[in-house]
């Protein structure tokens, strides 16, 4: 090490959301001119400590030292004035602009102070392209015209704009093919050659190996590790800093005998271009199946596409034996199928409305005569599914919003218990729970299964779907590649297969 | 190889943490606040006008005549406070009230006596109900771009219709509804179908699948999807519901002015807006209630009654309107921040 101090030390920084400590503690240091990777799983805090690098979240406590000096980083103007640029997941720019409008948008070199002098302005845009090894981009056409790999490099021309000395990049090989991924490693070494430091985020350990200096690695909110060095670190031993786990879940006992019957749920060749490819999967009643796999696997995109949301390219969804339309949710609802969608909030509940109505919202036209609502035995039935499921407090006439995260889940579930489903779709189905609800919600899913539900879930929690699953599919880039009793595999063993694709040796 | 860990029970014994005290009271005190607070401006506004006037303001003539010119815009705002409540907006309302009008007092159409000018009235209001509602729910156009579309060409055929001109009614049953003679109780029959509308409007929007839907379609239009509900057929009805509410609005035009006329309802969807949502109704959907829109329409029609008893210009009026949207929408961002 150079005996100059680190670009960036950040130390003991602690990030709390409500029910959720996010970071606990962490340090990270990185050089000038090293690429220094960032892994950890879904939830181990990668995102919140871009953000607040990114200025983008203040941290609870801890200290960040630039260039050897303490600074707040009180916004993103503020970290991007320092020179650190951050290249999220999901792209910031405006589709409506131009290129050359985006690369200088918040800083338009202009005359006079107000009159933005277009032409200098496309020409340092062609230039920072050209950098960037992408000279075909016309800065003139609008961003919206653009493919992914080619906004992801004008994602980039912004962020040199800025006199710059470190890039973060969140996952941004994500969206590319290989030969842009190839474009992109050698940009990443022509800026670092320049000096510039680059935070790299990703799951793909092989391109970690080829591009990293140094990996730290994140879990539960922690450092487990800092500095390693990324090409000679075993995997193994990546893998294990990444899952070695202080909480233990509690799952429910599987039934002595496997679920036998005609399977409820079967998937033929389901795909959805670009998402996810020739899918075949079978669930019998009383059954628990999980899909594991990484962001970016396809799997929320599976589920919603069983569930008739998003319409397949190929394939067929059955119910029974018997092909349900495809693209339509009411057929898939009608069949008996309900879906715990992964963005709660969004998706499924209605915030404004009492846990009743929430849960008859499916079910409405049962209480029904001519269109009339009888609300006594609307709130009875929904009495009687929420007390079911141990739903608190035990009183459904309480809005939506003041439930605790399990206990809006359960309303969801309760939902689709009232309907009478058959097979319950569950993606992601304890996000935003906390670990002692957990438990709970694991137990009422085995007891539904027990009662003689077919379940299909989907976890990026690796442990949630080996513990609670009978038997789980591994999905990596939209493709199953391993199946297996959940008895046979341990979280190791998934990780290595849907990180690289192969066992580990 | 499993580290998961089998629970002494199953687990299900432990409660779950609730979030603070139970916060639904408070949702319940604030509603009735609302209306409350209403009714108290609605009772000021009441005793402004008996304090300035007292003799012409409180007279029974001068009050039948503010709640029948509630009566028409009110109808409207039944309407209107559906589509609102579902997450949409109707712009065309006053103009499908001036279609609807000249339409069914055509000479033509006054051939067929009363009933037909109602039931033209009604199905030209439905009529540019279902062209919204096909447009908005199946051709995914945005309400406010549909309904405006609608604004201009159904005020184009209205004018068209009539060449500017005013069609008087002739037919008795319609003028004999807007005489003194046919007041049950002393309340004029277009003050009934007004009560009728929002007793009807008020059972279907609480107690009914289709109020329902329309909650959930407004409060979270792909939640609703994902729980099975057919969510463009519904925005479908309640464009259809919204022509309904024109077209008898329409009809009760008729009858209060003896007359059609293509420069009938002009502003009544800035009114109707108004109204529904100093009555508490969320402009982005999933909450509003009718009795608050209904209380909305009948403080606008007593302020401009009061206005104009006291010889102010309508300038003055347009400036208080304003003014009490700003108060309403700053109260209920208080109200909705504290959630």
């Amino acid at each position: 090490m150079a005996p100059e101090p680190p670009l960036l030390s950040m130390s003991g920084i602690t990030k709390s959301f409500p029910g959720v400590r996010a970071l606990d503690g962490v340090d990270l240091e990185v050089q000038a001119g090293e690429v220094h990777c960032l892994l950890g799983q879904n939830g181990a805090g990668k995102s919140t400590l871009i953000k607040v690098l990114a200025g983008a979240h203040q941290p609870d406590t801890g200290t960040i030292r630039w260039r050897g000096e303490d600074v707040t980083l009180r916004s993103p103007i503020a970290a991007m004035r320092l020179g650190i640029a951050t290249i999220y997941q999901e792209l910031d720019l405006v589709e409506h602009l131009s290129v050359a409008e985006n690369v200088h948008l918040g800083h338009e070199p202009t005359t006079a102070g107000f009159v933005v002098r277009g032409r200098a302005a496309k020409a340092s845009t062609a230039q920072l392209l050209r950098r960037l090894g992408h000279s075909e981009i016309d800065p003139g056409r609008l961003v919206g015209e653009l493919s992914a790999a080619q906004q992801q490099i004008v994602s980039m021309a912004r962020a040199l704009s800025h006199d710059v000395r470190l890039i973060v990049m969140d996952e941004p090989s994500a969206a590319l093919d290989p030969d842009e991924v190839d474009n992109l490693f050698r940009i990443v070494a022509d800026l670092t050659a320049d000096g510039v430091a680059v935070v790299y985020i990703s799951h793909r350990l092989e391109e970690i190996r080829r591009i990293g200096d140094r990996v730290t690695v994140l879990k539960d909110g922690r450092a487990v590790a800092g500095g390693l060095p990324a090409k000679e670190t075993p995997t193994r031993e990546v893998v294990a800093l990444m899952t070695g786990r202080n909480v233990e879940y509690v799952f429910p006992d599987r039934p002595a005998a496997a679920p036998q019957g005609e399977p409820v749920l079967s998937v033929r060749g389901l795909s959805r271009q670009g998402e996810f490819a020739a899918l075949d999967l079978e669930v019998r009643p009383g059954e628990i199946v999980g899909l594991a796999g990484l962001v970016g696997s396809g799997r929320s995109e599976i589920l919603e596409t069983v569930y008739g949301a998003r319409r397949p390219t190929s394939g067929q969804v059955l119910v029974d034996g018997r092909p349900l339309r495809p693209g339509s949710v009411r057929a898939a609802v009608r069949a008996g199928l309900g879906l715990a969608p992964e963005e709660r909030k969004a998706q499924a509940l209605l915030m404004l409305e009492s846990v009743t109505r929430n849960v008859s919202v499916s079910s409405m036209s049962r209480f029904a005569r001519g269109g009339w609502i009888d609300r006594g035995a609307e709130l009875g039935a929904a009495r009687a599914a929420t007390r079911e499921l141990s739903l608190r407090p035990d009183n459904p006439s309480v809005p939506v919003r003041t439930l605790s995260g399990g206990n809006q889940q359960k309303a969801v579930l309760a939902r689709w218990l009232l309907r009478g489903c058959r097979v319950l779709l569950l993606d992601e189905p304890t996000r935003g729970v906390d670990v002692g609800a957990r438990a709970e919600l694991y137990a009422v899913i085995r007891r539904l299964a027990d009662e003689g539900l077919a379940v299909l879930l989907v976890s990026s929690e690796v442990p949630e779907v080996l513990g609670l699953a009978d038997r789980v599919l591994v999905l990596r880039e939209g493709r199953v590649v391993h199946e297996a009793p959940a008895r046979e595999l341990d979280e190791h063993r998934v990780l290595d297969l849907v990180m690289e694709g192969s066992p580990a040796s | 190889m499993t580290q998961h860990v089998s629970p002494p029970r199953d687990g299900t014994g432990k409660a779950a943490p609730v979030d603070g005290p139970p916060a639904w009271r408070g949702v319940i005190a604030r509603a009735d606040v609302r209306t409350l607070s209403l009714l108290g401006v609605l009772a000021a506004l009441v005793l402004i006008g008996g304090i300035t006037k007292p003799d012409e303001f409180l007279d029974t003539r001068n009050l039948q005549l503010v709640l029948t010119q509630a009566s028409v815009i009110g109808v409207v705002t039944v309407g209107m406070t559906f589509v609102i409540i579902s997450g949409g907006i109707d712009l065309s309302v006053g103009a499908i009230v001036a279609l609807a009008s000249v339409w069914a007092t055509t000479v033509a159409t006054q051939e067929y006596g009363f009933f037909g000018i109602l039931f033209t009235a009604i199905v030209v209001g439905v009529g540019c109900g279902l062209v919204n509602g096909v447009l908005i729910a199946y051709g995914a156009m945005v309400p406010f771009i549909a309904t405006l579309a609608m604004l201009a060409s159904a005020r184009g055929l209205a004018l068209q219709i009539t060449d500017g001109r005013t069609q008087i009614v002739t037919v008795d049953g319609i003028l004999d509804l807007g005489e003194r003679d046919s007041y049950v109780l002393g309340i004029p029959p277009l003050v009934l179908v007004f009560a009728a509308v929002t007793v009807i409007g008020w059972l279907v929007l609480n107690r009914t699948t289709f109020g329902r839907r329309t909650v959930a379609v407004g409060g979270n239009a792909e939640a609703a999807r994902l729980a099975g509900i057919d969510v463009r057929r519904q925005r479908l009805y309640l464009y259809l519901l919204s022509g309904l509410c024109c077209g008898i609005a329409a009809f009760l035009l008729i009858v209060l002015s003896g007359s059609g006329q293509n420069t009938n309802g002009n502003l009544y969807e800035l009114d109707a807006i108004a109204a529904a949502i100093i009555g508490g109704t969320l402009l982005s959907g999933g909450r509003g209630t009718i009795v608050g829109s209904v209380l909305g329409v009948l403080i606008f029609t007593t302020i401009t009654n009061i206005f104009a008893l006291n010889n102010l210009q309508s300038d003055v009026q347009q400036i208080a309107k304003g003014a009490i949207i700003v108060a309403a929408v700053l109260v209920q961002r208080r109200t909705a921040s504290t959630h």
